[in-house]
């Protein structure tokens, strides 16, 4: 009978140690039939049902906004043609917005993670969460099957009346894939937020819980509140285009701005349940290669809360130049600028805690340091489109867009990546090659710049957004950005070939490979079925790294272990 | 230093796997209900800030149209729904203290109610459409007087509100159908008590709802 506590581990594993066997029994080998996976109940199988699928969807977005970037290297716009054009950036954004960064963190490493860290044996209603993976393929095939018969023209936003009553396109049955999926999103905030609640470990209370938990709880915050006034939005537009009810036609009396006041009060939150997770995974990676506390533990954890809270306060800077009144938009901008305080906390705790630290560069942290500088990037001039004036000249121009793919792709996918590749070895026991990994890492961080920051410029010049013929003095910057967009596509393709190939030939993952404290680690590499053998204890705080060091070096000086 | 563990009790089998007893299981799952009501009051609300909206533009129209529509059987459905929310209590009572007999009776009664309570909706629909008040895709819409396009309005949130609370009813009634079925097939009745109960609450919420549309849409 032992405490399952770091100090009390057994002598440290040489990380080099070849010898290692997988455990004899574990998630992955308790069955190898179809059924066993597409009925399974466990929260570990059911994150790698999500895996799959989300990356199935994100090498579609991604096709999507190749032969955007590759049209728009000529001004004419020679390769499609430009309604095309349209149905392709809207299948990018719709794609990558709600079937790949939506559910990407907290599907994935959220199941996979929350109840192993905070020492459960499940998520509270396993069956909630095989099904919202169904109902997530579920609305996927809606949007697929949109995709297929001709596409969708509206942009991800689908503004009324257009998406309401004018668009010839297949608006019926990606609204209806939307409306699907917000479901599974829902179902899995609500298992987090009770999980949470309800079946942490004895000893594991909220000031000791990671900060991933944190995070996850506040994105699932969102999820739960956000997302019906998304689902009751999409069904108004569906039943406008069914059946001719005047909620947002003017002709019929209804108010088109009445559709973007509801569709940003779910989706300004809705970048905060793409980014704070990531802000999650970056908390744990910093410590664990700087060896040191995490600097303002209750700051970032309370930042997150905050956070989750503001977000719902700022919807209407995505109103500025619609015929918002000016005082709601000063109040707006005024607001929108006090959501970068929680944001602007995060980025300070986790510098400091660089600080000092004996920073070693294994590419989860490649990725972390990826996500600081280019989230505050794109924070930052998240503040330039949040200044009234300002954002007059900027709005709808790919200033905008330079803006939020560098925080969803620059830091959310960065965070996504650094995620996978931190815990790769606890979900699948193995190790990814590390050389080709850290090359991909800095391919990605290169490759993203160069596609995105001549966008900066491009929208700064006043190139508008969406627009498929452009005036041939920006065809220079336009190059550059598809030449980065290439690179990006090559470092993206990396992870998905090693990360296949590790599952076969990579080395041998031992239950701690990186020396890092948390509960997950205390479990086998791939953790069993039931996730520990015995509910552990916590007696400690989150990220006591150097007491943690200092009993691997007892441990390795032989003292009893 | 503690050296305390927590082996895993045996689990009786009502209780699932992932959770440590009986207690854990319900706070949980008690927890979740009210999450998800959370959930449902964002859903609704987007539907009443539409009408709160358009009656604030077009509040001579709304009133002309909620003039239309039968008070008499709203008052008598809102009487029925808070009924069978009565015996929805009844029922989640009678579960928890194994009482069979009038388990099975109250809920009857609680579905019985429900239903009678869409039929009656259903009936109001059809005397609605009757009147050439149902101008939803493309039906006529026999409106003389002025504020046409407001009444258009007021009849069709009329309609989708009450639609959308309809849905939630048969949600809940297929639910509670399955609970009285499997009460009659002889499962243990205290065993259904934990899930009685949150749907209970479900039913309540649902029964509020209209405790809200009945006003807005009726009595304005
Ligand atoms: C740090 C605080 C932030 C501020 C003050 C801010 C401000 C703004 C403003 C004012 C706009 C509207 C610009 C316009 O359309 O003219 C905007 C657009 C956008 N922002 Fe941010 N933002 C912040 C953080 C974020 C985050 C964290 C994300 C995503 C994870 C994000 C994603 C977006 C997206 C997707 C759009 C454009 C939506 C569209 O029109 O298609 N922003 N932001
Ligand atoms: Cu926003």
């Amino acid at each position: 009978m032992t405490v399952l506590r770091p100090e009390l581990e057994p002598a440290v594993p040489p990380p080099e140690s070849s010898a290692l066997a997988l455990p004899r029994r574990h998630y992955l080998n308790a069955g190898y039939s179809v059924r066993s996976w597409l009925l399974t109940l466990d929260h570990k199988r059911i994150g790698l049902l999500y895996l799959l699928s989300i990356t199935f969807f994100f090498v579609i977005g991604g096709l999507a906004a190749s032969i955007v970037r590759l049209d728009l290297m000529t001004p004419q716009g020679d390769l499609v043609q430009t309604e095309t054009y349209n149905k392709l950036f809207t299948a990018h954004g719709v794609i990558m917005v709600f079937f790949f960064l939506v559910p990407s963190i907290p599907a994935v490493l959220g199941n996979f993670l929350v109840p192993l860290m905070i020492g459960a044996r499940d998520l509270a209603f396993p069956r909630l969460n095989l099904l919202s993976w169904y109902v997530y393929m579920l609305g996927g095939a809606f949007t697929l099957y949109a995709l297929a018969a001709g596409g969708v023209d509206t942009g991800w936003t689908f503004y009324a009346p257009y998406s309401s009553t004018y668009s010839n396109t297949y608006v019926m049955a990606t609204a209806i894939g939307i409306f699907i999926t917000g479901f599974s999103s829902i179902l899995t905030g609500l298992n987090f937020i009770v999980t949470i609640h309800k079946m942490r470990a004895p000893g594991l209370v909220w000031y000791r819980l990671p900060l991933f938990i944190w995070s996850m709880y506040a994105t699932s915050i969102i999820m739960v509140l956000g997302t019906p006034v998304l689902a009751i939005a999409i069904f108004l537009v569906g039943m406008e285009r069914m059946l001719g009810v005047g909620i947002f036609d003017p002709r019929l009396g209804g108010d088109p701005i009445l559709f973007q006041h509801l569709f940003w009060f779910y989706s300004h939150p809705a970048v905060y349940i793409m980014i704070l997770p990531s802000m999650g995974v970056v908390s744990e990676i910093v410590p664990c290669f700087c060896r040191k506390r995490i600097f303002g533990y209750g700051f970032i954890a309370f930042s997150s809360v905050a956070i989750a809270a503001f977000s719902f306060l700022v919807w209407g800077h995505h109103l500025f130049v619609s015929g918002q009144s000016v005082y709601a938009g000063l109040v707006f901008s005024l607001l929108s600028y006090s959501v970068a305080i929680p944001s602007a906390i995060k980025v300070f705790n986790w510098t400091a805690t660089l600080h000092k630290g004996s920073i070693s560069f294994d590419t989860p942290m490649l990725y972390a340091m990826g996500f600081i500088g280019l989230f505050t990037m794109g924070g930052l001039t998240g503040l330039y489109v949040a200044a009234l004036a300002v954002d007059v000249q900027l709005h709808d121009t790919y200033f905008v867009v330079a803006h939020f793919h560098y925080i969803m792709v620059g830091g959310a996918v960065m965070g996504y990546l650094g995620g996978i590749h931190f815990w790769w070895p606890k979900m699948t026991g193995r190790l990814y090659p590390e050389g080709w990994a850290r090359l991909s890492a800095i391919l990605i961080f290169f490759g993203f710049n160069l596609t995105f920051f001549p966008q900066y410029i491009l929208g700064y010049l006043g190139m508008p957004r969406r627009y498929h013929i452009y005036p041939a003095e920006f065809q220079v910057l336009n190059v550059m950005s598809s030449a980065g967009a290439s690179i990006l596509a090559v470092g993206y393709f990396f992870p998905l070939t090693y990360l296949v190939w590790s599952l076969f030939y990579g080395r041998v993952a031992p239950s701690n490979p990186w020396r890092a404290t948390g509960l997950e680690w205390q479990a086998t590499s791939p953790p069993a079925v039931e996730n520990f053998a015995e509910t552990p204890v916590v007696t400690q705080e989150a990220y006591d790294y150097p007491a943690f060091d200092a009993m691997d070096a007892m441990a390795a000086k032989g003292l009893p272990g | 230093m503690t050296t305390e563990t927590m082996p895993h009790t045996p689990h009786p089998h009502t209780v699932a796997h992932q959770f440590d007893d009986a207690t854990q299981q319900r706070e949980a799952s008690e927890l979740g209900m009210w999450i998800f009501l959370c959930t449902e009051i964002m859903f609704f609300g987007g539907l009443f800030l539409a009408y709160a909206i358009y009656r604030h533009q077009g509040y001579a129209g709304f009133a002309a149209a909620s003039h239309k529509l039968d008070v008499l059987m709203g008052t008598f459905n809102t009487a029925i729904l808070l009924t069978s929310s009565l015996f929805m209590v009844f029922a989640a009572h009678a579960a928890e203290h194994g009482d069979r007999k009038h388990f099975v009776r109250s809920l009857s009664l609680t579905i019985g109610l429900g239903t009678l309570f869409l039929l009656i909706k259903a009936y109001e629909y059809y005397l609605k459409y009757e009147h050439g008040l149902m101008p939803l895709g493309g039906l006529p819409f026999h409106w003389e007087g002025e504020h046409r396009t407001q009444a258009h309005q007021f009849f069709n949130l009329y309609y989708l509100m009450t639609v959308v609370h309809a849905l939630h009813m048969v949600i809940g009634l297929a639910i509670l159908g399955i609970y009285l079925a499997q009460a009659t097939h002889d499962k243990p009745v205290s065993e259904l008590a934990s899930r009685v109960h949150i749907t209970g609450l479900y039913w309540h919420f649902v029964d509020v709802v209209w405790v809200f549309l009945f006003p807005l849409l009726y009595l304005i």
